[in-house]
């Protein structure tokens, strides 16, 4: 594929990786902020290649892990009508709520269907009218326009029997939870690509320069990885601040103004819950009076729910890179993809599941990988 | 932020009024919504997220790291994909 | 200024151990399934034969139960449900005599004959029906079979998607080969017969919202000429198994598990379509947990390793054979692999469904 192949070339990767060895002479903590980007360092192994001075956490860019758990429940009760066709992407149909998932809720014969686009929805309403078509509009930035395009439709289109339930989380409000925490260990970001991709970079600069830290929007192949550690590398070597561009080639200063006007024109920003972390002001989307209607959880009036917490998972700490998840007592024994305890185990994009699946249980501490170097035969 | 992969526009219509795109990655090809790149002209590559175009990719960025690449070290090593190729004919 | 709430409240639910239904994620291959049979069907029916886990089962009729004995029988049932009935490359009629006689070939034994029992929704076209039939006989006379007995049965309208097969098939055990789950041993040469993925992914290209358009074809084919060719240019394979539901990553897990090795493998070796890649991309999924149909993983001592190769790559059905990895001591149980870059990942078993990410 073009445009992913050679992201993925090994001797490009190989000489990032010696790039980094020969710049960095301290030791340095980054965050990537992105599950994507998570899910590429652990896959890849790329975290193993770097020198034992760069240490990688991970943070809370998984939309899924984050949502909270009340909204979990209320999906779970709303996809249990019969009147109701649920709509998900496919990473939450396995998101633990307090007592089941939207799995068990397909298993009990709820309808409960996968959607590569929240636009198929639109379809299925169609083609159902006697039925109400429920998305679960979960996501970061990148999402947003995908879901207020889809909802902007709905209403152009006067098609009355679908809702949304929305559950959009913002990038900076994070980051800036992240940085004022006083046990913050953070001292560069990798900045979400995509999400980027959608608002561009200017959000990060108050940020940059408030924290003096510096951020660089970074893609999501081991190359563009590679690259975004060495330019963060360089930055922290060299006392820089500012928000610095590895993925120019999807990455605009100003973003995507067609995107950024149809969020704004749908969505409004609101406080919303992290799961794991806690209500952080202005930090999530919301849908604006006009499209009050397609609100899901006014729709149903789903109200007040019993949620049921308990106190074995981590994944609070994990989220805000404080602790790794083979250091939970939990991980590998009691939590597992199987039986997940918290979000950051069944996303595929969670933390725990990125190490879990890629087999962090062996993971020997210190010893750097030796540089690999790719046979004549490649 | 998530799984946003690379696609080239092999042509372009309109669908209720939006601007719509059959999008080929690498052998299979679906139906994007191009309305957040309306200037995409057919040819050219775009990043998808869950059937929506986000940007049009830049081909000249594309090629900076492999230009740095290459100032900071041996051309001939460099074998992007292609072992006969070098950076500045990436196909 | 915002701060974050107290860092050391956790916010997580009540752990989900055992499932109390039957879930999707049950049928898929991975360790749901697994868990399944161990708890379900194991504990409630084990004795030897089953609890090996083969893919077929030997075993002695008469007499002599010797094992140069010339009655050791291979046996196997499978059952299949998939939908859409008929996808590009083939139709559940084909998978259903093909998937049985190719756990019959990759024991080593020569496939005679199949049992097909049918279950059938009320309403379900008859039409549709002779074409299953009638890619069933094309099926078996490709692969040189013969299908003998069979049960039909109707449920009502609701009960039943269409149609279900369940196939049940019967070969004859070479007396020299003794190819088994538990033969692997370190320094042996992991090799896989094509390319991975091709099936599953025809299938997701037709489901109702994700669907793409793609020239992929499934690769459903019988193997049992392929497995012949294989044991005749090389006696002392270790094993072969079909990597079907779980893709070759549930192979290899079980594999390791039951021979108790380690499995390293090279991702740059894994022959991949480019269309199943950038499908795999597209969905997020990962190939390694894809179902195949007419493909198969071999285990063979590293000397012989390049013959069987060349072997594999004269038949038709094995053209994109490749050395995948090798079995070392390391790591028992467990799959590691080098990932293209150079760094190490463990490919586990799949945990249920795989499903399409956003993320």
């Amino acid at each position: 594929m073009k445009y992913q192949d050679e992201y993925r070339d090994a001797t490009v990767a190989r000489k990032l990786q010696q790039a980094i060895a020969d710049i960095a002479t301290r030791p340095w903590t980054i965050m990537e902020v992105c599950g994507g980007q998570t899910h590429t360092i652990v896959r890849y192994g790329i975290d193993e290649l770097l020198p034992e001075k760069i240490e990688l956490v991970h943070g809370p860019g998984c939309p899924v892990c984050v949502t909270p758990l009340e909204l979990i429940d209320k999906a779970i009760a709303i996809a249990s009508r019969d009147d109701v066709i649920f709509c998900s992407f496919g990473d939450m149909l396995r998101v633990p709520g307090s007592r089941s998932d939207l799995f068990d809720v397909k298993a009990r014969g709820g309808d409960v269907r996968v959607v590569y686009s929240p636009l198929d929805c639109l379809k299925i309403a169609e083609q159902n009218p006697n039925q109400t078509v429920v998305f679960f509009a979960v996501g970061f930035e990148t999402t947003a326009p995908a879901n207020a395009m889809t909802i902007w439709q709905a209403k152009k289109r006067g098609i009355d029997n679908f809702a949304v339930l929305v559950s959009h989380v913002l990038v900076p409000p994070a980051m800036e939870a992240i940085l004022s925490s006083p046990s913050n260990r953070v001292e560069g970001f990798l900045g979400a690509g995509h999400v980027c991709s959608v608002m561009g970079l200017e959000e990060y600069e108050p940020l940059s320069q408030q924290y003096q830290i510096p951020i660089v929007v970074t893609g999501f192949e081991p190359v563009d990885l590679l690259e975004g550690i060495y330019r963060c590398v360089r930055m922290l070597q060299q006392g820089q601040v500012g928000v610095d561009n590895q993925y120019a080639r999807a990455v605009r200063r100003e973003g995507s103004r067609p995107a950024k006007e149809l969020i704004a024109d749908v969505f409004e920003i609101t406080d919303r819950k992290w799961r794991g972390i806690g209500l952080i002001p202005d930090s999530g989307y919301r849908l604006r009076g006009e499209y009050q209607q397609f609100d899901a959880e006014q729709r149903f009036a789903v109200g007040h729910l019993d949620v049921l917490e308990s106190d074995k998972c981590l994944s609070g700490m994990i989220l805000q890179g404080i602790k790794k998840p083979h250091e939970c007592p939990a991980f590998g024994n009691q939590c597992t993809p199987e039986h997940p305890l918290g979000a950051t185990m069944v996303s595929s994009e969670g933390a725990c599941a990125a190490y879990y699946n890629y087999g962090r249980l062996l993971r020997s501490k210190g010893e750097p990988a030796e540089p690999y170097v790719p046979s004549p035969t490649h | 932020m998530c799984l946003g992969i690379p696609g080239k526009v092999v042509e372009t219509y309109e669908e209720h009024d939006v601007l719509m795109g059959k999008v080929d990655f690498g052998g299979v090809s679906k139906q994007i919504c191009l309305s957040m790149t309306p200037d995409v002209q057919e040819g050219q590559y775009v990043i998808v997220h869950v059937g929506f175009a986000l940007q049009v990719i830049d081909e000249a960025e594309a090629r900076q790291i492999f230009a740095f690449l290459e100032a900071m070290d041996d051309l001939d090593e460099l074998s992007v994909g292609n072992p006969e190729s070098s950076a500045e004919t990436l196909p | 200024m915002t701060h974050v709430a107290d860092v050391d409240r956790s916010t997580c639910p009540i752990p989900r151990n055992d499932y109390e239904r039957v879930l999707l994620g049950h049928g898929s291959g991975g360790k749901l399934s697994a868990d399944l049979i161990q708890r379900v069907f194991l504990d409630g029916l084990g004795n030897d034969v089953l609890s090996a886990l083969e893919d077929s089962a030997t075993l002695s009729i008469g007499s002599d139960n010797s094992p140069g004995s010339d009655h050791r029988i291979a046996f196997t049932t499978d059952s299949f449900v998939v939908k859409p009935l008929f996808f590009p490359g083939g139709d559940i009629g084909k998978l259903a005599v093909y998937g049985t006689i190719n756990d019959l070939a990759v024991a080593g034994a020569h496939p005679l004959y199949l049992s097909a029992a049918f279950i059938l929704e009320e309403g379900f076209e008859i039409e549709q029906l002779r074409r299953i039939v009638a890619s069933m006989d094309e099926a078996c006379t490709l692969a040189g079979v013969t299908l003998v007995t069979g049960d039909t049965k109707v449920v009502d309208r609701g009960k039943g998607d269409q149609v279900f097969i369940t196939t049940t098939g019967i070969g004859l055990h070479r007396p020299s080969y003794h190819l088994s789950i538990h033969n692997a041993r370190p320094g042996d040469q992991v090799i896989v017969s094509g390319t991975i993925g091709d099936h599953g992914i025809t299938i997701m290209s037709t489901r109702e919202g994700i669907e793409f358009e793609t020239a992929l074809q499934s690769d459903t084919a019988p193997l049992n000429d392929l497995t012949r060719t294989m044991l005749s240019a090389c006696p002392s394979i270790r094993l072969m198994r079909d990597p079907t539901r779980g893709g070759v990553s549930s192979t290899l897990n079980e594999l390791a598990v039951a021979s108790a090795v380690g499995i390293e493998l090279d991702e740059a070796s894994i022959p991949i379509r480019p269309e199943v890649h950038s499908a795999c991309e597209m969905l997020g999924l990962d190939p390694m947990f894809v179902a195949n149909e007419g493909k198969l993983i071999a285990v063979v001592p590293e000397n012989n390793a390049q013959v069987l190769l060349q072997a594999m790559r004269r038949h038709p059905l094995g053209r994109d054979a490749a050395v995948i990895g090798n079995v070392v001591e390391d790591h028992a149980g467990m799959v590691v692999m080098r990932t293209l870059i150079g760094g190490q990942r463990v490919v586990t078993m799949l945990a249920g469904e795989q499903l399409p990410r956003i993320c």
